[in-house]
C-alpha cells in the first residue's frame, strides 16, 4: 500500500511541472506587453523599457520561467499590480466561497444521482428507469444559466423562499449563508446528477450480471444488501472518477453560476483578472486551481485502492 | 417410500433471442430423494445449467419458465419472493462453476461466509465467526481464522472453490446444486473437490445435484444419472444400470469422448462429430439423429419418447437403442 502511494506521488511530479510550464506560457505568450498594460497609453517608450527591465521582461523566456518557478516553490506567486494583493491573499479570500459551492453542489448531485442510479439499475428497462434516463438526458442538455434563471424565478421571485443573489460568510451568519448557497448549488447539482446517475447506472447494470451477484441471490440475501453491499462498491470506480473530475472542475469556480448569483468566488476572480489584464493573478490562480485538480485526482487514485482490494494488493 | 425432496415436473425454459424463441429446457421430469445424488450430464449448451437455474429460480429475467419445481412440498416457481429468499441459502444451496467469478472481489471471505449464516440462522457475530472458521476447516482450508480477513484474489482457484462450498454448506442445506464445480479447476484439484463434496454430503445427509459434462465424474458419485441433450433428458437410469448397459447412442458417444489414459500416442480424440442442433430451430425428429451413427429414416421424422427399459427406473428416448453386441469399445 505504501509503495502504491509513493508511486502515485512520484507520478504527480512531472504532471505538476507540465502544469506550471503551461500556465506560465499562457500568460507570457498572450499578445500585448505587460509593461504597456501597467503604464497605460500615455507611457513613453523609455518608461516602458525601464519597467520591462525592472520586471525582468527583457530576459529570455526560459530564464523568466525558471525564476518564476523558483519564486512559486518558495510560496511567492506574485502580487497584483492593480490591487497590490498577493495571489495567495486573493485566492484565500475567494476559495471558501468556491469550496462551499463545490461541496454543496457535489453533495446534492450525489444525493440525487446515486439513489436514482441504484433504483434504475435494480429494474433496468422498467418504467422508472426509462423515465429517469430521459429526464437525465433532458437535464444534461439544459444550459446552467437557463436552470439558474428558472430556479431564481421559481424560488426567489414567485415563492420568496430563498434569496436570489448575495453572499455573507458562514462565520458571520451561518443560516443566511446556507440560504444564499442553496440556489447556486442546486443549479450546479442539476447539471451534475445526470452524469453521476448515468455512469453508476450502467456500471451497476454490468455488475448485477456478475456470477457473484447470482450467488448472493442464491445465498438468500436481502435485495437491499445485494444492491448496497455486493453491487454498489464494485460499481463505484467510475463514479469516483467522475466525482473527482467534477470536484476538480468546480474547484476552479464556476464563471456563470458565480456571476448570476453574485458569489465572490474563484470564478469571478478569474473573470476580473482577465478583464483587467491582471496577468499575475491570472497565472497564479490557474496554477493553484490546476494543482488542486491534480491533488483531487491523486485522492481519487487512493480511493480506488480503498474500494478495490485487488488494486491495494497490486493485483490489477 | 417418502415423497421426493425435489420433483421437477414438465419443466420447460424458453429464452427470447433476436432469432426467435430458444427452448433451453424442453419438458424435463426428474426427481430426487433426500440424501441422494443425481448426476446431470451433457455437452455445453444442452440445458443442464438452465435447468439448475430453473430450480434455483435464478433464470435470466426474460426467460419463461413453465412446469413445476416442487421442493420440500412447495412449488418454487409459484413461491413469493420473500419466502423464496428465506429458502435459498438455507435449504437450497449452490456451488457455481467458476470460483474466480462467483465470489465478490471486494468483500472479505469472512463477510461472504458470515452474511449467509447471519441471514438465516439466529447467530450473533462471534458465533457466526466461530461457525465460519469451523466450516472453512471442514472444507480443508488451513489456518481458517486468518483466511476470514482475506479477499478472494488472495486465494488459489481450488481454495476459492472450497470457500464457495463452505458458503453453500453453511446453513446445512437439504439440497446442494453443484454446477460443474470442478470444470474451472486444475485436474489435480478436481478429484479433491469432488471427494470433499461427496464426504460432506454423506456427513450432512443432504441431497445433491451434480452437473457435469464428464460421465466419469458421476460414475462413482451419483445414485442416478440423467443425460441431457438439446434441452431434453434422453436417458435416465440408476448409475450402475447405466454403465452396465446404456441404451441411448448419445450416452455411449459421451462415454467414448472421454480421453483414455492408455491410448497410444497421437490417437485422435474420439470427439462426437457435428454440433448440437440450433435450439431456435427445433428438429422434427430426434435431436441427436444428425450426429448419430445408428440413425435410421424414422429418427428424422418423429421424436422418440422416454420409454422404460427392462431395469426399473431406466428410461431412454431412442427408436434404435444400442444392442450389447454392437457396443463400441466393449
Amino acid at each position: 500500500m505504501l509503495n502504491f502511494v509513493v508511486r502515485r506521488l512520484l507520478a504527480m511530479l512531472p504532471v505538476l511541472l507540465a502544469v506550471s510550464l503551461l500556465t506560465f506560457l499562457i500568460a507570457s505568450l498572450l499578445p500585448g506587453d505587460l509593461a504597456l498594460v501597467i503604464l497605460g497609453d500615455q507611457a513613453t517608450p523609455e518608461n516602458v523599457a525601464a519597467l520591462r527591465r525592472d520586471m525582468g521582461l527583457d530576459q529570455p523566456l526560459w530564464w523568466r520561467y525558471l525564476s518564476w518557478l523558483g519564486h512559486v516553490l518558495q510560496g511567492d506567486l506574485g502580487r497584483s499590480f492593480r490591487t497590490g494583493q498577493t495571489v495567495l491573499q486573493a485566492v484565500a479570500e475567494r476559495i471558501p466561497v468556491s469550496l462551499q459551492l463545490m461541496l454543496m453542489a457535489e453533495f446534492i448531485g450525489l444525493l440525487i444521482g446515486v439513489p436514482v442510479a441504484i433504483a434504475c439499475a435494480a429494474r433496468a428497462g422498467g418504467a422508472f428507469d426509462r423515465f429517469m434516463t430521459g429526464s437525465a438526458f433532458a437535464m444534461l442538455s439544459m444550459p446552467s444559466f437557463l436552470v439558474a434563471i428558472l430556479l431564481i424565478y421559481l424560488f426567489a421571485v414567485e415563492l420568496h423562499w430563498l434569496p436570489a443573489t448575495g453572499y455573507v460568510p458562514f462565520t458571520e451568519q451561518p443560516l443566511a449563508n446556507l440560504r444564499f448557497f442553496v440556489l447556486p448549488a442546486l443549479t450546479l447539482a442539476l447539471a451534475e446528477w445526470p452524469g453521476i446517475m448515468r455512469v453508476l447506472r450502467s456500471d451497476m447494470i454490468a455488475t448485477l450480471q456478475e456470477d457473484y451477484i447470482a450467488l448472493a441471490k442464491a445465498k438468500g440475501l436481502k435485495p437491499s444488501r445485494i444492491l448496497f453491499v455486493h453491487a454498489l462498491k464494485p460499481s463505484s470506480l467510475t463514479l469516483v472518477t467522475v466525482t473527482g473530475i467534477n470536484i476538480g472542475r468546480l474547484l476552479g469556480g464556476t464563471l456563470i453560476v458565480e456571476s448570476i448569483f453574485a458569489l465572490p468566488g474563484i470564478g469571478r476572480l478569474l473573470v476580473a483578472a482577465i478583464y483587467t489584464r491582471d496577468l499575475v493573478i491570472l497565472q497564479g490562480v490557474v496554477l493553484l486551481v490546476a494543482c488542486g485538480f491534480v491533488i483531487v485526482n491523486f485522492i481519487v487514485d487512493m480511493l480506488y485502492a480503498v474500494l478495490d482490494p485487488r488494486i491495494r494488493h497490486g493485483h490489477a | 417410500m417418502s415423497a421426493p425432496l425435489l420433483t421437477i415436473a414438465d419443466v420447460a425454459v424458453e429464452l427470447p433471442t433476436p432469432r426467435g424463441s430458444l427452448r433451453a429446457v424442453d419438458h424435463v421430469d426428474l426427481s430426487l430423494e433426500a440424501g441422494r445424488t443425481l448426476g446431470i450430464v451433457g455437452e455445453s449448451g444442452c440445458g443442464k445449467t438452465m435447468l439448475s437455474r430453473a430450480v434455483l429460480q435464478l433464470l435470466p429475467k426474460r426467460a419463461k419458465l413453465t412446469g413445476r419445481v416442487m421442493f420440500d412440498g412447495q412449488d418454487l416457481a409459484q413461491l413469493a419472493p420473500e419466502r423464496l429468499r428465506r429458502l435459498r441459502g438455507r435449504d437450497l444451496a449452490v456451488v457455481f462453476q467458476d470460483p474466480m467469478t462467483s465470489l465478490n472481489p471486494v468483500l472479505t471471505i469472512g463477510t461472504q461466509l458470515m452474511e449467509t449464516i447471519q441471514e438465516h440462522l439466529e447467530l450473533d457475530a462471534p458465533e457466526a465467526r466461530k461457525r465460519s472458521i469451523e466450516l472453512l476447516a471442514a472444507v480443508g482450508i488451513p489456518a481458517p481464522d486468518q483466511r476470514l480477513a482475506q479477499y478472494p484474489h488472495q486465494c488459489s482457484g481450488g481454495m476459492r472453490q472450497r470457500i464457495a462450498i463452505a458458503i453453500a454448506l453453511s446453513c446445512e442445506p437439504k439440497l446442494l446444486i453443484a454446477d460443474e464445480p470442478t470444470t474451472a479447476l486444475d485436474v489435480t484439484i478436481q478429484a479433491q473437490i469432488l471427494d470433499l463434496l461427496a464426504r460432506e454430503q454423506r456427513r450432512r445427509h443432504m441431497a445433491m445435484i451434480l452437473i457435469t459434462h464428464d460421465l466419469g465424474v458421476v460414475a462413482g458419485r451419483a445414485d442416478e444419472v440423467a443425460v441431457m441433450y438439446a434441452g431434453r433428458v434422453v436417458e435416465r437410469a440408476p448409475t450402475q444400470a447405466l454403465f452396465k448397459r446404456m441404451h441411448m447412442p448419445y450416452t455411449e458417444a459421451l462415454l467414448a469422448a472421454i480421453p483414455k489414459l492408455d491410448a497410444a500416442p497421437h490417437t485422435p480424440l474420439p470427439a462426437i462429430s457435428g454440433r448440437p442442433p440450433d435450439p431456435t430451430r427445433p428438429l422434427r425428429g430426434c435431436s441427436f439423429a444428425p450426429r448419430c451413427r445408428y440413425a435410421a429414416s424414422d429418427c428424422h421424422h418423429a421424436k422418440p419418447a422416454l420409454t422404460s427399459a427392462e431395469i426399473p427406473g431406466h428410461l431412454y428416448a431412442c427408436f434404435h437403442p444400442i444392442q450389447m453386441t454392437e457396443r463400441v469399445g466393449a
